[in-house]
């Protein structure tokens, strides 16, 4: 860089670039939580769907799973997980775990009781009702 | 070292190494259960290795940022370290409280060890990157204000450079943000919004603040090149690096229920989080190009210029290949991601961190460089690692091409479990490469203990 350009000149442009940068920032932010009641089914968010998301971390299901795309690639997307088995079929599977077939991927028995499952399945409920921009492309996720 | 209290950052970078060695080696078991499934299931089921896997990358590096700091800050400053003690009592609480919560995943069901740590009373836990226990949690942030306010004391009381200063505002930011870390809103919408406030404001924020004067400490003392030069680069590339990556933010916020806005603002600026990474490889080529000294450490040099390269190729080209909205639609959540993951988080913070270790290793076990011999292991085990990460980009950037096409742009989508098995090729090489860094690991750790003829520092 040519000595015209000094340090101090390089210096207010990080100073001047990251405040201005932050606050434009935080003004996208507050505006992200105006708008957010009418895409994030908050009236879908009943107090067994909160129980089931209390359910959902201290299982660390996103260890495994994904959920609206983020968290671990081993196994199936869950966040239209509801649109694409329904909620019988989340329950029954969920009972039928681990499948115990040789060299298959495996996932834990968790013993949930049936209110736990009822409230985990009322979570993804909930989260199948997120206005996510038409994401995922398709069902499979 | 001029100063015999920066021999603290040795306790700090011992423990990184080994850690390091932890993060491998679950790595690999990850690794053999994406192809045999049940591999170790149920003493170890996936979810567990993960959590392991992730949480000893992050605390490693945190170890080895807290270890350069130590070793940094001081040696700017132009002083001894405010107080080594109260640097040596909080590595033994960080390394025992971080054994303890390692210990705690594997020997407790997660549910029974959230229920033990009082979850109850604050519901941190099980959100990914975060599935410490409230109490780690709560420890982490003492452990790093503790170390924030002896660094925050030894640079007050001495010399102030702008690399001490770009250091510390990364490391604070760091302790910042990591309070996001204690917000979880029942609404999941708001829960992810803020989670990435942790996530994405350290790694594409605040942490590339510290890698900067890592890098550009190193820099100064391997090529005898002047500070001013040194530091008016290290501001440019900084103020790149918050004007695209704050609002680049905005690329996790296309599909979780948050405006449709976000995927004008976070495609255009995350196109431009590249831009840094550019100049960070540029910078380092430049600087040992035109270097006044010939350094005897030439691996350290090779890892400062190593550095540059792969973040470039990790969270510069990597992440610009699946950053714009349009092509995150299909490749959001797949190997892909992974791919990138893997080379960023390897090019950019375990390398400079390995960066300082090479070059502060020797220089606090008395002596300005290693042996050549133990140089060329040094080497050795550079390029096996390297290359060996290249490859591990490649084959799941393979495996994440062919997820994409037959289980998110075909018109008749295929499962993803019937997804995972057509892909089972890659995985199994990518499990094959991750063997060959282990091997450059060992001989990075076997480096250490290699003689030979060394001048005195």
């Amino acid at each position: 860089m040519s000595s015209g350009f000094t340090k101090a000149m390089a210096r207010n442009i990080f100073y001047g670039g990251a405040v201005f940068c932050f606050l434009l920032f935080l003004g996208l932010a507050f505006d992200t939580h105006q708008v957010l009641p009418k895409r994030d089914n908050r009236e879908g968010l009943t107090d067994s769907a909160i129980r089931g998301k209390r359910i959902w971390e201290t299982h660390d299901c996103i260890g495994c799973h994904t959920l609206l795309g983020e968290g671990a690639y081993f196994a199936p997307e869950l966040g239209n997980v509801y649109a694409r088995r329904g909620p019988d079929f989340i329950k029954a599977w969920i009972k039928a775990q681990p499948t115990h077939v040789p060299g298959r991927r495996q996932m834990p028995q968790f013993n949930f009781t049936d209110q736990q499952l009822d409230d985990l399945v009322e979570f993804l409920k909930y989260t199948n009702g997120i206005n996510t921009n038409h994401w995922p492309p398709n069902i499979e996720g | 070292m001029k100063y015999p209290s920066q021999a603290v950052s040795k306790l700090y970078f011992t423990a990184a190494i080994g850690l390091f060695a932890g993060q491998i080696l679950f790595g690999l078991i990850m690794g053999l259960q994406y192809v045999i499934g049940d591999f170790l299931f149920p003493a170890i089921p996936f979810n567990v290795a993960r959590m392991v896997h992730t949480n000893l990358l992050i605390v490693w590096i945190l170890f080895g940022f807290m270890g350069a700091g130590y070793y940094l800050v001081p040696e700017e400053s132009e002083r001894e370290l405010y107080s080594p003690k109260l640097a040596k009592i909080l590595f033994w609480v960080f390394l025992v409280a971080g054994a303890l919560t390692i210990l705690g995943y594997l020997l407790v069901p997660y549910a029974e060890l959230a229920r033990l740590t009082g979850n109850d009373l604050l519901a941190t836990m099980g959100r990914e990157f975060l599935e410490q226990p409230l109490i780690t949690k709560v420890g982490i942030v003492v452990v790093c204000l503790g170390f924030l306010f002896n660094l925050t004391m030894t640079m007050l009381g001495g010399r102030k450079t702008s690399i001490s200063l770009i250091m510390l505002m990364g490391l604070w930011g760091l302790a910042l943000f990591f309070l996001f870390s204690f917000v979880n809103p029942d609404n999941l919408v708001k829960d992810k919004f803020w989670w990435w406030w942790v996530v994405h404001l350290w790694v594409e924020g605040v942490w590339e603040l510290i890698l900067g004067a890592m890098l550009a400490f190193v820099l100064i003392k391997v090529t005898g090149v002047d500070r001013e030069v040194i530091e008016k680069w290290l501001y440019v590339i900084i103020a790149f690096t918050l004007m695209t990556g704050i609002i680049g933010t905005g690329h996790h916020y296309f599909w979780i229920g948050t405006p449709e806005y976000w995927q004008v603002w976070g495609s255009v600026f995350s196109a431009m989080e590249p831009i840094p990474f550019f100049m960070m490889t540029v910078f380092a080529f430049n600087m040992v190009n035109r270097r006044k000294r010939e350094h005897p450490n030439k691996v350290a040099t090779l890892w400062a210029m190593g550095t540059g390269v792969m973040a470039f190729l990790g969270a510069g080209v990597w992440g610009f290949l699946h950053t714009l909205a349009p092509v995150n639609y299909y490749t959001h959540g797949t190997q892909i991601t992974a791919a990138h993951g893997h080379m960023a988080f390897y090019g950019a913070y375990a390398m400079v961190v390995l960066t300082m270790i090479s070059y502060t290793m020797p220089l606090m076990r008395g002596r300005e460089a290693n042996s050549n011999k133990a140089q060329v292991v040094e080497m050795w085990s550079f390029w096996l690692m390297t290359i060996a990460m290249v490859f591990i980009t490649l084959f799941l950037t393979g495996a994440g091409i062919l997820q994409v096409w037959l289980q998110r742009y075909s018109s008749t989508p295929m499962s993803f479990m019937a997804t995972q098995d057509q892909v089972m090729v890659f995985y199994w090489l990518r499990e094959i490469t991750g063997l060959v860094f282990l091997l450059g690991f060992m001989l990075y750790v076997a480096s250490f203990f290699i003689k030979g003829e060394t001048k005195a520092a």
